[in-house]
């Protein structure tokens, strides 16, 4: 398969390059995280999200700020994405204050609901459960608003999957299913982990509309989305969408790949990178210029790199703050 | 014998008993193939095969739920949860099913399954990867729970565990897996289920803990040693379930002090029930207040690493408490 990304179908050059910058900002900040992680100053967990960036972004894209986006522990992209300030993501995984958890949680716990991400997680399904909980409140409220609920297909092999979407679909509630398949769980495959590894097909057998996309094309994404988050803020039911796709780095950095992935997929996989799809996409059909694409390439980097160093220069936690939010205060 | 890390240690005892018993199968996310996230089952699918070294998809319900269907069908499962921060969705597997299928079945039933899992913190895992809560499982009657931080006793309650006709749940310290290393023997070797090891003898004060923080205990009573002079016994528990209460009380009624140190919270913690059993058998022979050492009861460990010192509990709190009890 290989990943074509169709500027010009139906989308106007604004849109699109928004979408190149959207994709792009993902991408410098993981880069940048990477980089920070290898010098030792990221003293956790990190999992990126490089090679993924068209599905957050794609998806995000037609999602209001009062809308909400569960995420799970790759979750550095929606968070970027949903619209927290990349010093505040920078800034949990250094561990400081300017954090959006005044780095209290690190990369897995990204919290930030005053722009609608109600949470990376460390744990693999709760946040299909909580995202079909939130729509049960859109409803009941009766809000427009849309619950978006990212998630991998190892998640799809967990109960919380088939519980959450069950439950969706009897009450026809507001949230859309984003599956990222990237066809790894850490490193067991999903076709080693399941006999059928069409996860639209899942939704099918529970009454839930669906439809699968190739999610290294931030213009699919986007269309498909489109449709999607209508149907579901139409009041139409719950919708999943299936993005085909994969991480080029290992599951965290730090790991290397040991198990079932080769190197082989691997590169095949970089060579079908959603940025540099777009961009090619973007220029080939003479819609964009080099000089506006460089332009927004220096603009992003530089955001990016002016935002590590205000995370860089932000203060640790007070320590006798560790025993403060168990209860209500 | 041989001088072996921790992790070497348990992957040893995995792989005799996987000679010994084609009884014997892993089930676990990423144990195969990539030998677990830690490495502690690496080589053992290339030696035993998918069947008996399961791969599988991540639901620990399942992978809880399927060892004890096999364990009470013939086999004798090591399941491995990739962190203890991730048992509580097989919670109900362990707590209504595993615990209680002998009880309920009037004894017809064996559970012979070992949970491995890796447990604590200290390297920096954040809230989901650096729990100790293991007093969740020893207040549940049916379960025992194991925790050595030595080698060798790692690989002989391994071997203890797998044979053992009921559930185990077999805590290793992540950060103890490369970090710790000792004399294991060859073959064979087992340690019962249930006893403490003195791990420093002495006669002043008496030290009872377990895991990464029985070793900071140990360097903390070096450091108290040599300053103060005087003695202290150091007690490893190993077993957290069944408790070793003859180990405690024999050697607290020599000391007459009791400092209970561990890494889990305080609250409803292994320290409390010590405490209790301390008070109950050997009140008349204290020469002080028996003493709870132990992590803050906050809901898990903080990420920033400010916020994670200040959850942590070092050799320095410990040897302040020694000196506090000590002068008492
Ligand atoms: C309940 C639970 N089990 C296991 C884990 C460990 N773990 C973290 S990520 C992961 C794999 C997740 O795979 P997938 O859902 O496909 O997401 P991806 O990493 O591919 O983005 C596992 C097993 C966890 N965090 N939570």
């Amino acid at each position: 398969m290989q990943t074509e990304t169709h500027a010009g179908a139906d989308l106007n050059l604004d849109t699109l390059l928004s979408l190149y910058r959207g994709m792009l900002s993902i991408r410098k900040i993981e880069e940048a995280l990477v980089r920070l992680y290898q010098l030792g100053h990221i003293p956790g967990a990190c999992h990126t999200y490089i090679g993924q960036e068209a599905i957050a972004t794609g998806v995000c894209a037609h999602l209001r700020q009062d809308d909400v986006v569960f995420s799970t522990h790759r979750g550095h992209g929606h968070a970027v994405a949903k619209g927290v300030p990349p010093e505040e993501v920078i800034g949990e995984l250094l561990g400081r204050m300017t954090g959006c958890s005044r780095g209290r949680g690190g990369s897995m716990h990204l919290f930030s609901p005053e722009v609608g991400l109600m949470g990376t997680t460390g744990i693999v399904g709760p946040n299909l459960l909580q995202s079909t909980g939130a729509a049960l409140s859109f409803q009941l409220l009766r809000l427009d608003r849309v619950s978006v609920c990212f998630f991998g297909d190892g998640a799809v092999n967990n109960g919380a999957f088939h519980e959450a979407i069950n439950m969706a679909a009897i009450w026809d509630l507001p949230v859309l299913f984003v599956c990222e398949n990237n066809m790894y769980a850490t490193e067991v495959p999903f076709a080693y982990a399941t006999r059928n590894t069409d996860v639209v097909a899942r939704a099918a057998s529970y009454g839930v509309a669906s439809q699968d996309v190739d999610g290294n094309d931030v213009v699919a994404v986007f269309n498909a989305s489109a449709q999607a988050v209508d149907h579901v803020r139409g009041g139409r039911g719950p919708y999943l969408v299936e993005c085909r796709t994969y991480r080029t780095r290992p599951h965290a950095e730090g790991m290397r790949d040991v198990g079932y992935r080769t190197q082989d997929e691997v590169s095949q996989w970089k060579q079908r990178d959603p940025i540099a799809a777009l961009r090619t996409a973007l220029y080939n059909d003479a819609m964009a210029t080099e000089e506006q694409l460089s332009a927004i390439e220096e603009r992003v980097t530089a955001t990016v790199d002016a935002a590590r160093e205000t995370a860089e220069s932000s203060p640790f936690p007070d320590p006798s703050t560790a025993t403060s939010h168990i209860f209500s205060e | 014998m041989a001088t072996k890390l921790l992790i070497e240690a348990i992957r040893d005892g995995l792989a005799e008993a996987m000679d010994q018993d084609e009884r014997v199968m892993i089930i676990g996310e990423d144990v195969g193939r990539r030998g677990g996230v830690f490495r502690v089952t690496e080589g053992l699918m290339d030696t035993y095969g998918e069947m008996r070294v399961v791969d599988s998809p991540l639901a620990e319900s399942l992978i809880v739920g399927v060892a004890i269907g096999a364990a009470a069908n013939g086999m004798l499962p090591v399941a491995e949860i990739q962190f203890l921060d991730f048992i509580p969705p097989a919670m109900d597997q362990l707590m209504s099913e595993a615990a209680k299928l002998r009880y309920r079945s009037n004894g017809d039933w064996d559970c012979p399954i070992v949970i491995r899992t890796p447990y604590g913190g200290g390297i920096h895992g954040a809230l989901y990867h650096s729990q100790s809560i293991e007093a969740v499982f020893t207040h549940i009657p049916g379960l025992k729970v194991v925790a050595p931080i030595d080698p060798a006793d790692a690989k002989g309650l391994l071997t203890s565990a797998i044979y053992d006709p009921d559930p185990v749940i077999f805590l290793e310290h992540k950060k103890g897996y490369r970090s710790i290393r000792g004399e294991v023997p060859d073959n064979g070797h087992t340690v019962p289920i249930g006893k403490a090891r003195i791990a420093r003898e002495g006669s002043d004060l008496t030290i009872i803990s377990y895991g990464m923080y029985l070793q900071e205990s140990l360097a903390a009573a070096d450091a108290y040693v040599e300053e103060h002079g005087g003695s202290i016994e150091v007690i490893d528990l190993r077993s957290l379930k069944p408790l070793d209460s003859d180990a405690i009380l024999e050697s607290v009624m020599k000391t007459g002090k009791a400092l209970i140190v561990h890494e889990a919270n305080m609250f409803g913690g292994i320290g409390g029930e010590i405490a209790a059993i301390i008070a109950e058998h050997a009140f008349a022979y204290l020469d002080g207040p028996v003493t709870r050492l132990a992590s803050p009861d906050v809901p898990a460990m903080p990420f920033s690493p400010p916020l994670e010192q200040a959850f942590v509990r070092d050799k320095n709190d410990i040897r302040a408490a020694i000196e506090k009890l000590a002068a008492f």
